[in-house]
């Protein structure tokens, strides 16, 4: 029995030094210094990071040029009681007056935040919701969870939804095309970019007009397939990419001209005649920045661009302006801001998509400045400015 | 007791390393039923078994459940009654597992998964585990080719003197709404043929308790939430007949198997979704049988085959995501033949021929249908002299893909040579107590349909995903006639093993959902694995099996070398999922016709991605079970409790595991 005891008494002192389950901390944010400080009119920029579907790992991060602080996970600490934080994948974030927008994709929600201090406002639910843009006391935000067709391939429209920026209310909504994403607003107009992305080789090739006075859809500007961002400039043109259909039709750029009349749809070309390919794009001046990735089954390897389009001349007057090498270090640049204050660049590197991505900050000549760590899938930005 | 000093000490080896951490240990035993089997000589190095008493114990488990208790295995377990289960051993990957039901590998051509949810324990009599692959040369060729293998046996017939008949029948239930009936009728027809027939039937409405709690770093709760898991149910129905023959020179079998399941898939727990309303509906259908002749002392053959049709739909009908209702059936045939001969005694050659053709339909745009011919050739020669035993193996693998749409890729043909040896030694004059062992194999799988033609994912110039293993290990075992202890069992492995052009989703173009596979990942492997069990005897009535494991794993990615810093960088960062520590140990404590049992499960902390930051943390978990089950004449009552502290876990972030919950059964044998 003696042995039996010493087995007994090992086991527990086994049992007992084993690590234990502790309480859980709601996400803690985490700072560290990247870059000088500046005190421009762009005080800092907010960064969603997406986190991959189903982790629940949508986290915002804040610069602060003031002091050249990088925060991460800011919104735990400036609302720590809510439940299962903040969501699951970001897909847009956007600041109106002085409140913070995120756009919330599986978590079927639009996040209002207080711009300064990230601290709660409300939610509004809209089901799939996917991109946001703004037009007097509305914000628009489109969706794919519209009335679903009853037949064999499950069509179901999309829609663009009317929310009260004061009331945080949803007072209407229109009718799409299929899968709307990018949304831009021009004259009383908004145009949606319609992907069809549920419908391989059904793919959507249209930019849905909607007016805005009277919510309803006008008429439809066909572009390429699979369409993506839409961007408006001071021209009164708009720019909106397609992804390409990943098979025979590669992704590409396109500008529209007078979109709200007579819309003359030109494909932007590179020097060499291509086409360009524009994962994510933003308008800083009469420049549009975009970095795109494209993936050539012949080599098995991925090409990046980063690109600078001069929307007055519509000319790509740089296929990169990383200049100092770093892009050799960027896996899977997926999305780019410029910093209207001090034009300094920001590429946010998605890397593997599971495990931290990295943002990088270049000069306007293209040299890195710093890089920082930031969430899963670092992808939409926005700028703070002194109010 | 110097043994049980060398035991401890030697158990405490690989714990005092890595003190803080944890724990502990053990499985199983060739005791059990050794009039029947005896211990299996044919193989050179031992696997982990559950058979008999420890098995039993754990009747209301499922398989998936059952080698938790197994060393160097971990599940991803994402919850409820028909959450999908899968296992992986020694960090390589699912996909390297071989699950062999009745010495036929269960495939899947489709994604590489078997779902062990299908089989039912009432049924089984012995699950094996083997590392590299079943150290005996007598086998099919499909047999040499897993890094890993799952050997699932189920019931073969026996009866007392007098009796033509088994009966038995069983009724299970408890919590998730769960219902269980089993019927299994087993025949003796004449000296040489017996049959079985068995079939169950399940039903849960999977509902369970779970409860997510955060705090601030003070200490107050910042939120605190407890809901119920919805689209966790189950409906399920397994039939199973199998005929059992014997020749004077031989033995053969067939078997049909027919497997119906409808079930609610729940999904990830995200803010502001708590329900999910996607299904899944299987229809699983096989027939197989083998045949083994001994022509004569010096020659003896097998010859096996299989069909198999497996059909699966998935619909999601939730309007806030992607609407889908997708078919898939694949049809699979298979051929084998296996060939022994003594060359001279205590020198064997086997040759071994497998033929395999699979076939995968979908109803996805864009498929292309493809379809796999597989040949496979092992040669494999068993020598023994002195004290050591020497089995060697070189498996020739040659594959060739079709597609039915004339102008899609298809994957060039493979043709491949992979060896495996196997030495044991007993380093005593006359004493085969102590026992040493090593093994070197070196192995692929093949990429999926899924991994090569899945519709935007698959990618059809994938190579073959490798491994490489390396394993030492001892065992020392030794029985007693009389006393307290009747056997002492204790075993060590040590290993490091590779895994390279591991087949992984990579980000392509942009968006999000845009993902291929791609032969990109390597993984550095190095683990201890240490098993001590003990069979106590004592006052005529009592017995006590106890048995406990202890998991040491170290597997780091060494995908991207560039990826290095020291703390967040991914390049040597422990793999997602895999713990450093795991464990488990159970107790059965026998009484006259009352069983008590207990059995504990630990699995240490971990991360969910190779970026081993806070924010990845992944919390240990512990699970202890209890149950108590009474024979009285022909019933057998059984209660249990598990989870029984509550514990709140994920296995898998945002999938809760149930918390404490009851089962009963009443087992009735005629």
């Amino acid at each position: 029995m003696r042995n039996v005891q010493a087995f007994l008494t090992m086991y527990s002192i086994i049992v007992l030094m084993a690590s234990c389950r502790q309480d859980v901390i709601v996400w803690p944010s985490e700072s560290e210094t990247a870059g000088n400080a500046e005190h421009g009119p762009v005080t800092g920029f907010y960064l969603l990071n997406e986190g991959n579907m189903g982790s629940n790992k949508c986290t915002l991060d804040y610069y602060d040029y003031t002091n050249a602080t990088y925060t991460r996970n800011i919104y735990g600490n400036a609302n720590p009681d809510v439940v299962k934080e903040l969501g699951d994948v970001g897909n847009d974030l956007q600041i109106y007056g002085s409140k913070l927008w995120a756009v919330i994709n599986c978590s079927n929600k639009v996040e209002v935040m207080d711009a300064a201090t990230a601290t709660r406002i409300g939610q509004i639910e809209i089901p799939n919701c996917r991109y946001i843009a703004f037009d007097g006391p509305y914000a628009y935000i489109t969706s794919y969870a519209g009335p679903v067709q009853i037949d064999d391939n499950y069509k179901q429209l999309g829609y663009v939804a009317r929310v009260d920026t004061a009331t945080l209310q949803i007072t209407d909504k229109c009718l799409v095309g299929y899968q709307p994403d990018g949304i831009a607003i021009l004259d009383g107009y908004a145009y949606v970019c319609n992907s069809g992305g549920y419908m391989v080789n059904n793919y959507e090739t249209t930019v849905s007009v909607v007016n805005l006075s009277s919510m309803t859809e006008e008429r439809r500007i066909p572009v390429a397939v699979n369409l993506q961002y839409a961007v408006a400039d001071r021209f009164g043109q708009l720019w909106v990419s397609s992804r390409g259909d990943y098979y025979d039709a590669p992704a590409s750029l396109y500008w529209i001209d007078r979109p709200g009349s007579s819309a003359i749809v030109n494909e932007l070309t590179s020097p060499a005649g291509g086409h360009v390919a524009a994962s994510a794009m933003t308008l800083c001046g009469d420049s549009l920045y975009i970095v795109g990735t494209e993936f050539s089954y012949v080599t098995q390897e991925t090409t990046m661009t980063y690109g600078i389009v001069n929307v007055r001349t519509h000319s790509l007057v740089s296929t990169n302006f990383i200049t100092d090498g770093t892009d050799s270090r960027i896996r899977r640049p997926y999305s780019v801001a410029v910093n209207p204050d001090n034009g300094q660049m920001l590429v946010a590197d998605a890397r593997d998509y599971v495990n931290p991505g990295r943002l990088y900050c270049f000069s306007p000549d293209g040299v890195r400045l710093w890089d920082v760590r930031t969430g899963d899938i670092p992808a939409h930005f926005v700028f703070m400015r002194r109010q | 007791m110097k043994v049980l000093e060398l035991f401890i000490i030697v158990l405490g080896i690989p714990l005092l390393a890595f003190p803080q951490e944890r724990d502990s240990v053990i499985i199983n035993s060739d005791m059990h039923e050794v009039t029947v089997y005896g211990r299996q000589r044919d193989e050179i190095v031992p696997s982990q078994r559950l058979s008999g008493e420890r098995l039993e114990s754990l009747r209301s488990h499922s398989v998936a459940d059952a080698l938790r208790y197994f060393s160097g295995v971990q599940i991803k377990d994402y919850g409820g009654v028909g959450g999908l289960k899968t296992v992986d051993v020694r960090s390589m990957g699912t996909n390297h597992m071989g699950v062999f039901y009745d010495g036929i590998q269960l495939g899947n051509a489709q994604n590489g998964l078997v779902d062990l949810g299908r089989f039912s324990m009432e049924n089984i009599e012995e699950i094996a585990l083997y590392n590299g692959q079943k150290a005996q040369i007598f086998q099919p060729a499909r047999d040499f080719g897993t890094s890993g293998s799952v050997y699932i046996r189920t019931r073969r017939p026996r009866f007392d003197e007098s009796k033509r008949y088994n009966v038995r029948a069983v009724l299970k239930g408890g919590s998730f709404g769960q219902i269980s009936p089993t019927i299994v009728w087993e025949q003796k027809w004449n000296k040489r043929i017996s049959t079985s027939l068995s079939a169950d039937y399940t039903g849960a409405d999977g509902k369970y308790k779970f409860r997510y709690r955060r705090v601030l770093p003070s200490g107050t709760v910042a939120w605190d939430t407890t809901a119920v898991r919805q689209n966790g149910d189950l409906c399920s129905f397994r039939i199973e007949g199998a005929v059992f023959g014997n020749t004077d020179d031989g033995t053969w079998n067939a078997k049909v198997y027919y497997y119906d399941s409808n079930r609610g898939i729940p999904g990830a727990i995200v803010n502001n979704v708590w329900r999910f309303a996607q299904r899944q509906w299987d229809r699983n259908f096989f027939v197989q049988g083998s045949w083994i002749k001994h022509v004569s002392q010096r020659y003896k053959f097998q010859v096996a085959g299989k069909y198999a049709n497996d059909w699966m739909r998935y619909l999601n009908p939730d309007e806030t995501t992607m609407l889908l209702d997708n078919r898939f059936r694949q049809n699979e045939l298979y051929l084998s033949t296996a060939h022994n001969i003594e060359l001279l005694p205590r020198w064997e050659l086997n040759v071994s021929a497998d033929y395999q053709y699979n076939r995968l339909n979908a109803n996805l745009a864009n498929f292309v249908y493809p379809s796999r011919h597989t040949l496979l050739v092992a040669v494999a020669t068993q020598y023994q002299f002195w004290r050591f035993r020497v089995m060697a193996s070189l498996l020739g693998t040659n594959v060739w893909d079709r597609t039915t749409v004339v102008q899609s890729k298809v994957r060039d043909a493979l043709s491949r040579w992979t060896p495996a040896v196997y030495i044991s030694c007993n380093p005593i004059k006359d004493n085969t107590d102590l026992s040493l062992r090593f093994f070197y194999k070196k192995i692929f799988r093949l990429p999926t349909f899924n991994d090569l033609y899945y519709t935007e994912v698959g990618n059809t110039s994938l190579k073959p995903e490798n491994t490489q293993q390396l394993d030492f290990g001892l065992i020392y075992q030794h029985d007693w006639k009389r006393g307290v202890f009747r056997h002492l069992e204790f075993k060590t492995d040590w290993y490091c093993s590779k895994v390279d052009n591991k087949i992984i989703a990579v980000p392509r173009g942009s968006g999000q959902y845009r993902w291929m596979m791609m032969n990109v990942g390597k993984v550095r492997i190095l683990g201890v694995e240490t098993t001590a069990q003990t069979v106590m005897r004592w006052c005529r009535d009592w017995s006590m099996v106890l048995c406990a494991n202890y998991t040491y794993q170290s597997a780091q990615d060494r995908t991207d070398p560039t990826d290095n810093d020291p703390y967040y960088g991914t390049y040597g960062g422990q793999i997602a999922y895999i713990p450093w520590h795991s464990g488990s140990a159970t107790a059965n404590l026998k009484w006259k016709q009352l069983s008590l049992n207990y059995a504990f499960v630990y699995v240490g902390e971990r991360y969910h991605a190779s970026s081993n930051i806070r924010e990845n943390y992944e919390q240990p978990w512990y699970t202890h079970d209890l149950s108590i089950g009474y024979t009285f004449r022909r019933f057998t009552f059984t209660l249990e409790c598990n989870n029984v502290f509550d514990q709140q876990y994920d296995v898998v972030p945002n999938y809760p595991m149930p918390g404490r919950n009851w089962k009963g059964s009443i087992r009735v044998e005629l």
